[in-house]
């Protein structure tokens, strides 16, 4: 079923929070994942993974480097969800 | 009957569901076969995460290759879910980024390189050794070793290495233990290993105009299909061989 950007944004954070320890709060929609939050590409893997499993999406290598921000992400799993 | 119908399995390299070794382990369930499957470091998680993704779910458990106190436990660990092992696949390849680059490559990225992706067959097969039994299989993924490739550099180098010890197995497991030894020298795929080779795409493009069979890099099924058949018993008489599954790149000129 598809979720608001709010609710995927709190989901997000969650496992943003579970691979790296940052603060849900900290997970704001304008910040870079590697600029502003220090995500590396390997704990990005684990997130990515993780969305998919949580958001029942599918995340195509191919974007993961289209998703530079936490709002290229929400948006992205949002529009996938339908 | 499926063709790995009661064989017990070790299958290391699975990271994604674009890994050649996940594509194993799913023919490899689906063929009847019992799967435990290895990782190591913060991949894990992510290793677990995608083993859910297949038919069954399988244990995971810690193995680096060059860690040797993770070798000398591993038959042990092992024996927590197996009670013994036929097969084993070997999908393990790391190289440093200097590597990549051979005139600059420096001999600490080489030796890196050569104990990660070549020593590291022999290792696998001395930790899995106390599990196994006569008619069983050891596996391996290789990129052919035999040209000088453009980027591959000293993996490439790394990679003949690795096909020597792949017949020096078939040597010593044979004689001594009558276990198979064999790989599968793929084509290019596009898994997150290969990513992580700068230029990559200069092997893609030019796989498919030479391949008579044509190449798609986006699927590793081919190759997994050889690798289960290999785990198998139906190549019994067959040890230090490589399988190629390029679409016939290999044996065609230029």
């Amino acid at each position: 079923m598809a979720q608001s950007e709010q609710e995927i944004l709190e989901g997000l954070a969650e496992i943003v929070n579970e691979e790296t320890g940052i603060e849900t709060d900290s997970v704001e929609l304008d910040k870079s994942f590697t600029d502003d939050l220090d995500i590396d590409s390997l704990s990005m893997m684990t997130i990515v993974v993780n969305a998919e499993e949580k958001f029942s999406v599918r995340i195509p290598d191919d974007e993961v480097k289209n998703l530079k921000t936490v709002r290229d992400a929400v948006t992205f799993i949002h529009t996938a969800q339908g | 009957m499926g063709i790995l119908e009661g064989k017990r399995l070790i299958i290391t390299g699975v990271l994604m569901d674009t890994s050649i070794a996940f594509h194993v382990a799913k023919i490899a369930q689906q063929e009847g076969a019992q799967v435990v499957l290895t990782s190591f470091g913060r991949t894990m998680k992510i290793t677990s995460t995608i083993a859910k993704r297949l038919p069954t779910t399988p244990p995971v458990i810690e193995l680096d290759v060059t860690n040797q106190e993770h070798l000398d436990s591993l038959a042990e660990r092992t024996t927590e879910h197996l009670d013994g092992v036929d097969g084993v696949l070997h999908s393990i390849g790391f190289a440093p980024l200097g590597a990549f680059s051979f005139m600059d490559g420096t001999w600490d990225d080489v030796a890196t390189a050569m104990q990660a992706s070549a020593y590291s067959l022999k290792a696998l097969a001395v930790a899995a050794l106390p599990l196994m039994s006569a008619g069983g299989s050891l596996v391996g993924l290789t990129f052919d070793a035999k040209f000088a490739w453009p980027v591959y550099d000293w993996m490439g180098v790394t990679k003949a290495a690795f096909e020597s010890t792949n017949r020096y197995l078939a040597r010593d497991l044979g004689k001594l233990h009558h276990i198979r030894s064999n790989l599968v020298s793929a084509g290019p795929l596009r898994t997150t290993a290969a990513k992580s080779i700068p230029g990559f795409e200069e092997f893609e493009k030019v796989w498919g105009n030479r391949a008579p069979l044509g190449w798609d890099i986006t699927d590793p099924v081919p190759a997994a299909k050889a690798c289960a058949a290999l785990l198998s018993d139906w190549f019994p008489a067959t040890t230090g061989e490589i399988i190629h599954v390029d679409g016939g790149v290999h044996a065609m000129g230029q």
